[in-house]
């Protein structure tokens, strides 16, 4: 059969869609009444946001003494949870910045949604270092300016004082890199609206009109900040784990550290995706867009970087061991079989031996397991930032000053509490913009759409189409 | 120039192919185009239409290497001179310490800057009138438009004429 391109390239559009159905589809959801599955859902996650505000404003006013946080253990589920939703944060600016660079065309299935996604996570996540500074009105004073105490400033040689400026940047430029590709969706969304919702996408859209100057600027635009938010991304949670790897205690101070931390982050970052994109794409029925090759492509993803996470795991027990530092060897023996040995043997089974079932196709290509597999990946990584942590806390120098530690209703409350957050926000942005790239999904169109490519290529159209799609797939090479 | 009023004639393209075609014989009919509108950035619509490589990313380094600067000399000066503090018995000018946020402040002046430049070369910002041919060109239509303010009579038919020769759907006549 002769194809207008490479067959291997993968159908990324199913439906014979044309530009306008494409539109119609992407646009609608923000445009009818919502569901009654959203209303149901969205209910629950603001009843979750009322328990987070419960939680944040009972830490203020009663004090940080409310957590269960003690002299030995004192990072506990903050930390855990900051660090377990900056993991999530990664995968949208991994997906929109690197998989852009590398030309892969199936992320303009998920970019929009997992960008967002990124967003959210990223507020989520700053929620925990900022309380947890217990007097959350000083939180200011860890921004560099020249304030009323006198000359005095921040450490710029800090750990810490990086993670502030890392996950600020990391957040504003997500921002800037998520809403400049929306840009040309809200003003669709505008051109179809009247009165009311029309003015207020007019304010949104900027003016956009999609003259061919700008549309070159905005490639250009979009070019160079993917290029920066590479190596941004990479550095966050390098960033993050210099946190722990910068400090002197045995179990922390490790070199495997940052590269470690990126691969779990993408890891959790694509799992979190997989289970919004599973739900988004049969709840708004975008099933034609995000189609079981997205998801067998983010699936590819998950058993790359759970297997490096796993050689990670394996690798810190055999230098632990190698290193004959018994110290050293203690931290380790104590991650596995001290008192907390549910949560590693947890994290090994979720992160490191359920996603070899992706190896699979069937099991790659399958709604069901890749859900279940997503949650289950959800939990193995909050389960390594627990072992991480407190684990290694628990058991510190001095045996008279072992501890244990249990969360309170508060630090619960204030986990679950964001998590509704995140799908308060995320299903906000569902109901305002388009979820899947409307310009960008178009672009794509002649190369990916089915009746171009694959085994429902229209034969008698095909010749008609087929020499601008091959001309058009040289060009972007 | 803003308040001014230009009578713009335009065609609405159902194809990317048609409009790239239909570029290159208004370029062989010496046609002077106002402007060209897509849905999306349709490739190599660019070298058709002459337009220069966008400069934004120059400036994109420029603000990058200013942001760089900035947060080095600025770690450097209260290091050194504002208010030395001793940290775990480092020197006061401890360079390695200062490289992650140097990069840091180099993305965010980088991305800042380009994102805002981009925005006032292209006349865009919160609250600006979108100069609207038609609601179809941001779904499914591809547009050439003409100024065809003091353009004689003649003229204007010639143009029509092209559009019905270059397989235009629609032609219109708005005044913006």
């Amino acid at each position: 059969m002769s194809q207008p391109v490479a067959p291997v390239r993968h159908v990324l559009i199913e439906g014979n869609k044309s530009y306008h159905q494409i539109t119609e589809d992407l646009c609608s959801p923000t445009e009818k009444a919502p569901s009654r599955e959203w209303i149901v859902v969205f209910a629950l996650a603001t009843a979750f946001v009322g328990l987070y505000v419960f939680a944040i404003v009972w830490t203020v006013w009663k004090g940080i003494g409310t957590w269960n946080l003690n002299r030995t253990i004192n990072w506990g589920w903050d930390i855990t949870n900051f660090v377990w939703w900056i993991g999530i944060g990664h995968a949208g600016t991994l997906i929109s910045a690197i998989l852009l660079l590398f030309r892969q065309r199936w992320r303009t299935g998920v970019n929009r949604a997992a960008e967002a996604m990124t967003i959210f996570a990223v507020i989520c996540a700053g929620q925990f270092p900022i309380f947890h500074m217990g007097r959350v009105w000083m939180a200011m004073f860890t921004i560099p300016f020249p304030n009323t105490r006198g000359p005095l400033w921040t450490n710029f040689n800090s750990p810490l004082l990086w993670d502030i400026f890392a996950i600020s940047t990391y957040f504003s430029v997500s921002v800037l890199f998520w809403y400049t590709g929306l840009v040309p969706d809200l003003a669709t969304i505008r051109d179809r609206a009247s009165g009311f919702r029309r003015k207020m996408y007019d304010l949104f859209s900027f003016g956009w009109t999609g003259s061919a100057k700008h549309w070159q600027r905005h490639e250009s635009l979009s070019l160079v900040l993917a290029g920066l938010s590479t190596p941004l991304v990479l550095s966050v949670h390098t960033i993050v784990s210099f946190d722990f790897a910068t400090s002197v205690i045995p179990g922390w101070h490790t070199t495997i550290f940052p590269p470690y931390f990126v691969a779990g982050a993408v890891f959790s970052g694509f799992a979190m995706v997989q289970t919004l994109m599973v739900i988004t794409r049969k709840v708004l029925n975008l099933k034609e867009y995000i189609t079981i090759n997205h998801i067998e492509s983010m699936n590819k993803v998950i058993v790359l970087t759970g297997t490096i996470v796993g050689v990670a795991y394996l690798t810190e027990l055999f230098v632990a061991w190698y290193s004959g530092y018994i110290y050293e060897q203690f931290a380790f023996y104590n991650r596995v079989f001290g008192p907390y040995w549910w949560s590693y043997f947890g994290m090994m089974f979720c992160n490191v031996v359920s996603p070899q079932l992706f190896w699979s196709r069937s099991i790659r290509r399958s709604v069901w397991w890749t859900f279940f597999m997503s949650i289950l990946i959800n939990i193995g990584m909050w389960f390594e930032r627990f072992v991480i942590i407190p684990t290694t806390l628990a058991r510190d120098f001095l045996p008279s000053s072992w501890s244990l530690y249990s969360p309170t209703w508060v630090e619960i409350s204030m986990f679950l509490g964001t998590i509704g957050v995140f799908f308060f926000c995320y299903l906000v942005f569902t109901r305002v913009a388009p979820v899947v790239a409307v310009a960008e999904v178009k672009a794509i169109l002649k190369v990916a759409g089915d009746q171009y490519i694959g085994p429902k290529a229209k034969k008698a159209h095909g010749h008609a189409h087929s020499e601008p799609a091959t001309k058009k797939a040289e060009e972007e090479g | 120039m803003a308040a001014q009023s230009k009578k713009v004639l335009y065609g609405l393209y159902n194809d990317e192919e048609e409009l790239k075609s239909a570029i290159k014989t208004a370029n062989a009919q010496h046609l002077d185009i106002m402007d060209v509108f897509t849905p999306f950035p349709v490739h190599g619509l660019d070298p058709i239409l002459g337009l220069k490589e966008s400069r934004l990313h120059i400036m994109g380094f420029v603000y990058g290497a200013i942001g760089a600067l900035f947060a080095f000399l600025a770690m450097t000066w209260i290091f050194t001179s504002d208010w030395p503090i001793v940290f775990g018995g480092k020197p006061y000018w401890s360079v390695p310490a200062f490289i992650p946020i140097v990069f840091e402040n180099t993305v965010l002046y980088s991305a800042w800057g380009m994102t805002i430049t981009f925005y006032t070369v292209c006349g865009m910002w919160p609250g600006v009138k979108a100069k609207t041919l038609d609601n179809r060109i941001t779904d499914d239509k591809f547009c050439i438009a003409f100024d065809v303010s003091d353009a004689p009579e003649g003229d204007v038919k010639n143009l029509q004429g092209f559009f019905t020769k270059t397989g235009a759907a629609e032609v219109n006549v708005k005044m913006m």
